[in-house]
């Protein structure tokens, strides 16, 4: 493989999973806050809420892993490794 | 000597395949044989915890009506009490595959088994056994809307305005594709992380997160059939 290619190849997988991390850490904090304080208010509805939020934080992860499926494809798969 | 073989645990081969070639197609062997294995395992347990039914279940056959019901259940909440009967199967089937494949690969030494070329481990993470059964989902959300409404299934796409046809067409390329990556991604990472923590401290130190792969493999099979209900729900309701 071309060097440049594989130096470039590897920081854009740094920041695939990097940048794709932000946004999704935001929002679990934010899910997780309100699930506590959720929780807080009505003790006795832990058990949806937890439900609730392990489901939300599934989805909300599967953002963070398109990235990194990204960031395989570019390490591992890389369609430009022939150039 | 151990170190050499605790180090063959953490050998990493991502994109690196088995490759079987029947009537002139080429099939990733690898994933086949753990599919086998898969299957093998949910059709064991399943036979022998209802071979012989008792009126108050005990061991195994507690087990499997537990899931059972759990399966009904998820079915129940996703597509509404009236319609959800038949398709248990359909998604009980999935939950179980993926949940087995998803805990077979993050409990099994598979690695320790050498084949010729790439590794085994669980089917689900090589991204052709997660489009499949994405497409599946596909199919069966069509089948369903279509059986269920006929031609009148179309006027869904442009719903609630006509402008937005090209964004409902769109999802029903998007849903497949994030329910495939979402599944792929997660596994692959769970064994990614678990590979390069044990090439790095082969012992104890791996196993926690081995624990957090467990626990996400099993969400990730439970939100797989989740949305595949949620799926054939939306298609299949009626709009008043």
């Amino acid at each position: 493989m071309n060097p440049l290619i594989a130096a470039a190849s590897v920081v854009a997988a740094g920041f695939a999973v990097g940048l794709a991390a932000i946004g999704p850490g935001v929002g679990q904090g934010t899910a997780a806050g309100y699930a506590v304080e959720g929780i807080a208010r009505q003790p006795e509805a832990e058990g949806k809420i937890r439900g609730a939020l392990l489901l939300s934080f599934a989805f909300i992860e599967s953002l963070t892993i398109y990235g990194l499926v990204v960031a395989l494809v570019v390490l591992f798969a890389n369609p430009f490794a022939g150039l | 000597m151990i170190e050499l073989s605790l180090l063959d645990l953490a050998e990493l081969s991502v994109g690196q395949h088995w490759y079987w070639t029947i009537a002139g197609y080429q099939f990733h062997g690898e994933v086949l044989v753990t599919t086998w294995f898969v299957l093998s395992v949910i059709r064991f347990i399943s036979f022998t915890a209802n071979r012989d039914l008792k009126e108050t279940p005990d061991g195994l056959q507690n087990l499997t009506e537990y899931i059972t019901e759990f399966v009904r259940d998820i079915a129940k909440t996703q597509i509404g009490e009236q319609e959800y009967l038949p398709w248990v199967p359909f998604l009980g089937t999935f939950f179980l595959f993926i949940f087995v494949s998803n805990w077979s690969g993050a409990l099994l030494p598979w690695h320790v088994l050498k084949i010729p070329n790439g590794e085994l481990a669980a089917p689900t993470n090589n991204i052709n056994t997660t489009v499949a059964l994405a497409l599946l989902t596909s199919t069966a959300y069509f089948y369903g809307g279509l059986s269920k409404k006929g031609l009148g299934y179309f006027k869904r796409y442009v719903s609630p305005a006509a402008f937005l046809l090209p964004i409902n067409v769109l999802e029903d390329f998007t849903k497949p594709l994030s329910l495939s990556f979402r599944l792929f991604g997660n596994i692959l990472a769970d064994e990614l992380v678990v590979a390069v923590l044990v090439s790095l401290v082969p012992l104890v130190v791996p196993i926690p997160l081995i624990l957090l792969g467990l626990f996400t493999s099993a969400i990730q099979a439970l939100v797989f059939s989740t949305l595949a209900g949620a799926y054939i729900g939306e298609s299949i309701e009626e709009h008043h």
